[in-house]
C-alpha cells in the first residue's frame, strides 16, 4: 500500500487534505483500515460541530473492534460523506477517495506527518 | 516481543497476504482480505482454515476408555471405533476446565483435541489423572497440524484429492485417508455450523494438502479462512467459545450444555472427576436457574460486545455479553449472553449497554443460524 505524497498524516491514522479555500478533506489511512478489517459502523460528527486537533469526534465499529476517529485539526465541520454512512465498506475500499469522512473549516491544525514521516512511523 | 510459535503453513499464509495475529501464542492468519467475505464464502461456498493451533493429545492403552471416563465429562468408553464426541473437561468444583472433542481411532486409542489456549492444562490434567490406570497420555501437539474444508461444497472440493469414501463418512466420524496421496486422519467435524472436514496431517505434509486443496477448489468457490470469520461464523452457529461463553467459574449446567455430562456412565463405578460437584449443579440448575445463555439481536448497527452489560428496560443490569459481532449472514449485530432467567425468554426486549448508550436488543433462541440440510 502507499501513503499519497500530496497528504498530510496524523499519529491517529487520519490523513487530510491542504486547506482548499480553508477546508480540509479528512478520512483514516489504508494502513488503519487494513488493520480494523470491515467496518461495519461509522459515526461521525455532523455539520456544524466544532471539532478539536487530538480530540476524539466519532467512531469506527469493525468485526473485531472499536475505534475512535481523532480530528487532527480544529474547526468547524461543513460537510460529512453520506456515501459512507450508507456504505461503511467505502471506507475498506477506498479510504484515501471515496472513503473520506469528513470536511472541516481549519482553525487550525495538530501535529501533522509528512507521507515520508507517516511510512517511517507505521514501519516503526 | 515474545516468540510466537509458527505454524507449518506460515509461509503460505504470508504468501497470501494474510493479517496475522498473535492466538494463544501462535501467530495464526485472523484474515487474508476481507472477514466478511470470507464469512459468506463458508456460508455458499467453501473456505480452508489453518487450524494447527489446536492442542492434539492422544490416549492408548488397554484402559484409555475407562481412564477418559474418568477424567472426562462424557461416556468416552461407550463411543465406537471412528467415532466422535464433544465432551468438557471439569475440575474437582465441576468448573469447566475446556471443551473437547474426543476421536476414537481403535479399540485402545483416542485423539483428544483440546483447544490452543488450554492445551497444556488438558495434557497436564489427563497425565495426573491417568494416574492408576493402563494408560498412556501423549502429548502430539508436534505431531499433527489441522486443515478444515468447510461449507456446502467441502464434500465436491475434497474428493478432489481424496479416494476415501466421504458420503460414508458421517458427521462426528473419523477415517484414516489418503489426502494428496499423504496419509492423514480425515474427520468430518468443524466449528463453523457448516458441513465440512478437518484434515489433521503431518506438518510436514501440510503445504502439499493445502495446495491440493486450494487447486481442487478452483471454480468451486474455495476462499482461504482466517480466525476472524470462524469466530462470527461459530457464533452465528450458537457454538460456545472457552474464554467466553465457558470458563472455569462455570459448570456445563451453568452454560446449557448439562447433556454433555454422563451421570449414567456406567465404568469406574460411576465415578469421575467432578461428580459431586455437578450433581449439586445439576439440581440447582433445576430447582433454581441460574444466568440462562441466550441469543440477543440489534436493530441497530452498533455491536454488543463480550464484557457489555445487558440491562432490562428500566436499565437494571441483568447479565454479561459474552461474545458479539456483526453477522454477516443476519446483516444486524448478534451476540451471546448471559441473563438472569426472568427475561431470557425468547421475543423479551432488554438492552445492552454500548459504552454508556443502551441499545435495544431482542432475546433470541440459539442458534442464530442452522443450515439446510
Amino acid at each position: 500500500m502507499s501513503n499519497p505524497e500530496h497528504l498530510k498524516y496524523t499519529e491517529e491514522h487520519e490523513w487530510l487534505t491542504d486547506a482548499e479555500d480553508g477546508v480540509s478533506t479528512i478520512g483514516i489511512t489504508e494502513h488503519a483500515a487494513t488493520a480494523l478489517g470491515d467496518i461495519v459502523y461509522v459515526q461521525l460528527p455532523e455539520v456544524g460541530d466544532e471539532v478539536t486537533a487530538g480530540e476524539t469526534c466519532g467512531e469506527l465499529e469493525s468485526t473485531k473492534s472499536v475505534s475512535d476517529l481523532y480530528s487532527p485539526v480544529t474547526g468547524e465541520v461543513v460537510e460529512i460523506n453520506q456515501d459512507v454512512l450508507d456504505n461503511n465498506g467505502l471506507v475498506n475500499d477506498a479510504p484515501f477517495e471515496g472513503g473520506w469522512l469528513f470536511k472541516v473549516r481549519v482553525a487550525s491544525t495538530g501535529k501533522l506527518l509528512s507521507a515520508d514521516e507517516y511510512n517511517a512511523f507505521i514501519k516503526a | 516481543m515474545s516468540s510466537l510459535r509458527l505454524t507449518a503453513l506460515d509461509a503460505l499464509h504470508r504468501a497470501l497476504g494474510a493479517t496475522m495475529t498473535d492466538f494463544a501464542g501462535w501467530d495464526m492468519p485472523l484474515r487474508y482480505g476481507s472477514e466478511r467475505e470470507e464469512h459468506l464464502a463458508v456460508r455458499t461456498k467453501a473456505g480452508l482454515f489453518d487450524l494447527s493451533h489446536m492442542g492434539e493429545i492422544t490416549v492408548t492403552g488397554p484402559q484409555a476408555g475407562e481412564m477418559l471416563d474418568h477424567a472426562l465429562v462424557g461416556f468416552v468408553s461407550a463411543l465406537g471405533v471412528l467415532r466422535a464426541r464433544y465432551t468438557m473437561i471439569c475440575a474437582e468444583d465441576g468448573g469447566i476446565l475446556d471443551d473437547l472433542i474426543v476421536y476414537r481411532l481403535r479399540e485402545d486409542a483416542f485423539l483428544v483435541v483440546a483447544n490452543a489456549s488450554n492445551a497444556q492444562l488438558v495434557l497436564d490434567e489427563l497425565i495426573a489423572r491417568a494416574k492408576g490406570f493402563d494408560a498412556v497420555v501423549t502429548d502430539d501437539r508436534d505431531t499433527y497440524a489441522l486443515i478444515a474444508v468447510q461449507g456446502p461444497e467441502s464434500t465436491a472440493i475434497l474428493a478432489g484429492t481424496t479416494d476415501a469414501d466421504l458420503p460414508g463418512l458421517k458427521y462426528y466420524a473419523i477415517l484414516p485417508a489418503q489426502v494428496a496421496g499423504r496419509e492423514v486422519l480425515l474427520a468430518r467435524t468443524g466449528y463453523t455450523g457448516e458441513d465440512g472436514f478437518e484434515i489433521f496431517c503431518r506438518p510436514a505434509d501440510a503445504e502439499e494438502i493445502w495446495q491440493a486443496l486450494t487447486a481442487a477448489g478452483e471454480g468451486r468457490g474455495l476462499v482461504p479462512c482466517g480466525l476472524s470469520c470462524r469466530d462470527t461464523l461459530r457464533l452465528e452457529a450458537g457454538m460456545p467459545l472457552y474464554g467466553h461463553e465457558l470458563s472455569t467459574d462455570l459448570t456445563p449446567f451453568d452454560a446449557g450444555l448439562g447433556r454433555v455430562v454422563r451421570f449414567d456412565k456406567t465404568t469406574n463405578e460411576g465415578a469421575f472427576v467432578g461428580r459431586k460437584a455437578l450433581e449439586q449443579a445439576a439440581a440447582a440448575a433445576e430447582a433454581n436457574p441460574p444466568r440462562v445463555l441466550v441469543g440477543l439481536v440489534s436493530e441497530g448497527k452498533r455491536v454488543p460486545r463480550a464484557e457489555y452489560t445487558v440491562v432490562s428496560a428500566d436499565g437494571a443490569p441483568i447479565g454479561r455479553i459474552t461474545s458479539g459481532a456483526p453477522s454477516p449472514t443476519l446483516g444486524q449485530p448478534i451476540a451471546m449472553a448471559y441473563v438472569d432467567a426472568a427475561h431470557a425468554a425468547p421475543g423479551s426486549t432488554v438492552a445492552v449497554d454500548v459504552r454508556g448508550k443502551h441499545e435495544p436488543v431482542r432475546v433470541v433462541a440459539l442458534p442464530f443460524y442452522k443450515r439446510a440440510r
